[in-house]
């Protein structure tokens, strides 16, 4: 009686239903996608999908954070960083038949400069709004570092900046900056929304480039991706790439173990021996990352240089690595991962020396002196994934030397962060950072640049180098003085640079092909399941 | 009766309204900035400024208090900070997922829960009385989320017979109307999704089941023993009448208030989403979202979820109630 009172969409958009032949690749990733336009989104499981189905003018050498061609074959840098001429490929179509030319980047240019104030938010706009300084209208507008774009014939794009920004070129490979198709956002898209992220466009009209179409986003169930036919670069091998979330790590292992999902990103450290031992892939991703013990001046005795030397010669950095972090992970020098413009190995160390701590210690009149150490609980981030184990070696550490460890523990989500970054309540604190791309400022600019509650000190020289380092127009120009400003932070001492832990990701024996990126341009063309 | 149900009906009223003053206080009152939630890592203050200038959380509490009033008046629950969605849209999105998560837990607690409560009662101080009732112990003291990795060791890991995580296969390509994914399998004829999502309700099933299932076996044991003990069940067994009549005529009807009323209220707690189950097994109910929530410190999201829980809670108490007076004419309201 019930059966057939509804027709079964299946197989209705010319694909197979279950099985029958379709090559279908299911990845886990630990949230929902918050919405399908890389341009208003900020998290990474947006951007997995994205990068599926946009590309943008840069893209990465495979496995590295360099930038290489892509919707752009080539360009050209002014001397003074002002203008950039792209090449773009010709021949390109976009998804829904568009045509991709100089006219059609201009048009996505325009469109970011002139988001309206609703949409200026770093809630929505976070990428554009923090790389290019401000916007067409708003309290943003006399910052803009924006100027132009003109199409020199169909394959030649011209952008002009106001101010140089040496990283334009690697920021071009963020997927919040991809080229997208102006048909269809004319047609579906309301940037001037009350929320852009839920409209039409957001939700079900995509249209990038690349080698995957959208087909369907069932919220709270899956995303679905189909093969696109017509990708102008190396076509998938994929029928269909089914997005779904599960957010424990232990879970997504579990699943993968009992075949219901193919891949899925941030493996557990407990799960990497055992997950090898039945047979699983596991492959890592070249960290680009960075683990450190933030210190808060404004706590005492951490405002004593002593004192932070010798919270640094206390810990033995190997230790914590092999107790609390994956294989492979390496100690860090400095507050920049090694492939970064800028770093140096010739910067001052701390290598571990207990004996110095104390004597350091009591120098400073701190010896056995009580330090709040502050740790997040309930989460595991690719840059500390096991925040409590690796508290614990550091307080047994920092014990050993005299100090008293005063340990105070807070659920990551809402309130370790709220209390590191927007209070002066805190002492010792584990934190870090993911990059983005591939520029210094992403590191030490985004720690030092300003005065900031999480480090709770004010040195005028370090602020206004890491401006001038960042207003310098290219990349060559800013290396030796981002060199000299790690030696000024190393020698400082804000923090102790940990380690930067090698993220993970678990297959099942059958796929092949996944190509892992270091800033996780990660895009499934190349993948086979069987 | 009916008098009875319009004056419940209109009582709610000023319940929810008192309710969504207290929550809109209690939400705010919570630890921690939206904003910042929202930006993560990312957080800069001129970025909080903006995100609370954008969402009005810089005015006054009692202006922010009007204009929810005002969007309220007008249908309109807000919509996510983290996601934009409309609440009431993605509430109606997923509560299918808790009802049909519930409703396989209670229909296991209950047809496993009542026979069994009843026979350890006609068993009293008997071996199978003390298995029956040690067991129901121990539903209650494992917790849900250990008992859910114990049987996802079983189950899964160990003999691969059933799935972990989510509701679905994604590779099965099912055709979804009432979000009720087995009923959706009846409805299109896709029989191998309705199964599929049989065998997904299963093994969370089993985990959230086993505290109503414990609490069910107790109850009803313990209102069949006394009714058992009635003289007119004597009365009913001495003239001759089959033990099955007896039991279903007189014990049962007699003996099911209190089991009613508990399987009610259990529905009810049920429906308010299982938290800790649905996180394990990925099964993007209301619960889970509810979480996400807290954490994200979403407050449309917390403010509009919790009063649509708080407005089922109160309609399937009022069923409830109702269906005292079907059962026992002794209780039906004048």
């Amino acid at each position: 009686m019930l059966s057939g009172c509804v027709q079964s969409e299946r197989g209705s958009s010319g694909n197979g239903g279950s099985g029958g032949g379709s090559s279908k690749f299911v990845f886990a990733g630990s949230a929902e996608p918050v919405t399908l336009d890389p341009f208003f989104a900020s998290d990474g499981e947006s951007f997995r999908v994205s990068r599926q189905i946009f590309e943008g003018l840069v893209g990465t050498k495979p496995g590295t954070a360099d930038p290489a061609p892509l919707l752009a074959k080539s360009w050209d840098t002014s001397s003074d960083g002002l203008t950039y001429t792209f090449h773009l490929q010709s021949g390109v179509k976009f998804q829904d038949g568009t045509d991709f030319n100089a006219d059609a980047v201009c048009f996505n240019f325009d469109r970011w400069y002139n988001a309206p104030k609703s949409a200026q938010s770093p809630a929505l706009t976070y990428y554009y709004g923090s790389l290019f300084k401000g916007f067409a209208t708003g309290d943003t507008a006399k910052d803009a570092i924006y100027d132009s774009c003109k199409a020199n014939g169909a394959d030649t794009a011209v952008v002009t900046l106001k101010q140089p920004f040496a990283g334009f070129v690697a920021a071009m490979s963020l997927p919040a900056f991809s080229m997208q198709s102006p048909t269809a956002l004319k047609k579906y898209q309301k940037d001037d929304a009350q929320n852009p992220t839920t409209t039409a466009y957001s939700t079900a009209h995509p249209t990038g480039t690349g080698p995957f179409t959208f087909g369907k986003w069932e919220r709270g169930k899956q995303v679905t991706l189909k093969k696109n036919p017509d990708y102008w670069g190396q076509k998938a091998s994929l029928d269909e790439v089914i997005f779904v979330a599960i957010a424990d790590p232990k879970a997504r292992a579990t699943a993968l173990q009992n075949g219901e999902i193919d891949g899925y990103d941030l493996v557990g450290p407990a799960d990497i021996q055992p997950l090898k031992d039945a047979g699983f892939q596991i492959l890592n991703r070249e960290p680009f990352n960075l683990l450190y013990l933030g210190m808060n001046q404004k706590v005492k005795p951490l405002d004593n240089p002593k004192v932070r030397q010798a919270i640094a010669y206390a810990i033995d950095k190997q230790a914590v690595i092999k107790a609390s972090m994956p294989e492979g992970t390496q100690a860090a020098k400095e507050f920049m991962p090694p492939v970064v413009n800028g770093y140096t190995e010739d910067v001052p160390t701390y290598d571990y020396n207990p004996a110095k701590a104390k004597q350091l210690l009591k120098e400073a009149g701190a010896d056995g002196a009580t330090i709040e150490f502050n740790y997040p609980t309930d989460v595991s981030r690719p840059y500390m994934p096991a925040p409590g184990d690796t508290f614990n070696v550091i307080r047994s550490e920092l014990q050993k030397v005299g100090l008293k460890i005063k340990p105070t523990a807070d659920k990551w989500d809402p309130d370790y962060l709220n209390k590191i970054q927007g209070t002066s309540k805190h002492g010792i604190h584990l934190l870090g950072w993911t990059g983005d791309y591939n520029d210094s400022d992403n590191f030490v600019g985004v720690f030092f640049g300003q005065k900031s509650p999480e480090w709770g000190f004010d040195n005028p020289k370090l602020f206004s180098d890491l401006k001038k380092a960042r207003g310098l127009p290219t990349p060559a120009a800013q290396k030796p003085l981002y060199e000299s400003i790690n030696k000024e932070i190393m020698q400082y001492l804000p923090g102790v640079p940990l380690a930067h832990p090698v993220p993970s990701l678990a297959f099942a024996p059958n796929v092949k092909g996944y190509q892992q990126s270091p800033v996780q341009d990660e895009v499934y063309n190349t993948v086979k399941v069987g | 009766m009916l008098r009875f149900v319009l004056r419940r009906l209109a009582l709610m009223v000023p319940v929810l309204v008192g309710l969504s003053i207290l929550l809109f206080m209690w939400i705010r009152w919570l630890p921690g900035d939206p904003a910042r939630a929202l930006l993560g890592e990312r957080a800069t203050p001129e970025g909080i400024a903006q995100v609370n200038a954008a969402y009005g959380f810089d005015k006054p509490l009692v202006q922010q208090y009007f204009t929810y009033v005002k969007s309220l008046l007008s249908g309109d629950f807000g919509n996510s900070i983290k996601t934009g969605q409309p609440v009431v849209q993605s509430f109606i999105e997923k509560f299918p997922a808790t009802v049909e998560l519930s409703i396989a837990a209670l229909l296991f607690a209950v047809v496993i829960g009542v026979p069994l409560g009843y026979l350890a009662a006609r068993h009293q101080g008997r071996l199978l009385d003390t298995v029956v009732v040690s067991g129901s112990l121990l539903g209650v003291v494992i917790p849900v989320f250990f008992l859910a990795i114990l049987l996802k060791l079983v189950f899964a890991t160990w003999l691969h017979w059933l799935p972990t995580s989510l509701r679905q296969d994604p590779r099965m390509d099912a055709t979804h109307v009432t979000n009720l994914y087995v009923l959706d399998g009846f409805l299109t004829g896709e029989w191998d999704a309705a199964w599929d999502a049989m065998l997904h309700l299963i093994l969370p099933a089993l985990a959230l089941g086993t505290i109503p299932l414990a609490i069910i076996v107790r109850i009803t044991r313990a209102s069949v023993a006394e009714v058992v003990n009635e003289d007119y069940v004597r009365t009913a067994e001495s003239k001759g009448l089959s033990s099955w009549t007896v039991s279903r005529r007189h014990i049962m009807r007699n003996a099911l208030l209190p089991v009613v009323t508990t399987i009610g209220l259990w529905a009810g707690l049920l429906f308010s989403g299982a938290v800790l189950t649905e996180t394990v097994f990925s099964f993007n109910g209301v619960g889970q979202y509810l979480y996400e929530a807290i954490s994200g410190l979403d407050y449309p999201v917390l403010q509009g979820f919790i009063l649509f829980i708080a407005l089922i809670y109160s309609v399937i108490n009022l069923i409830v109630d109702v269906s005292y007076g079907v059962i026992d004419p002794r209780v039906r309201v004048s």
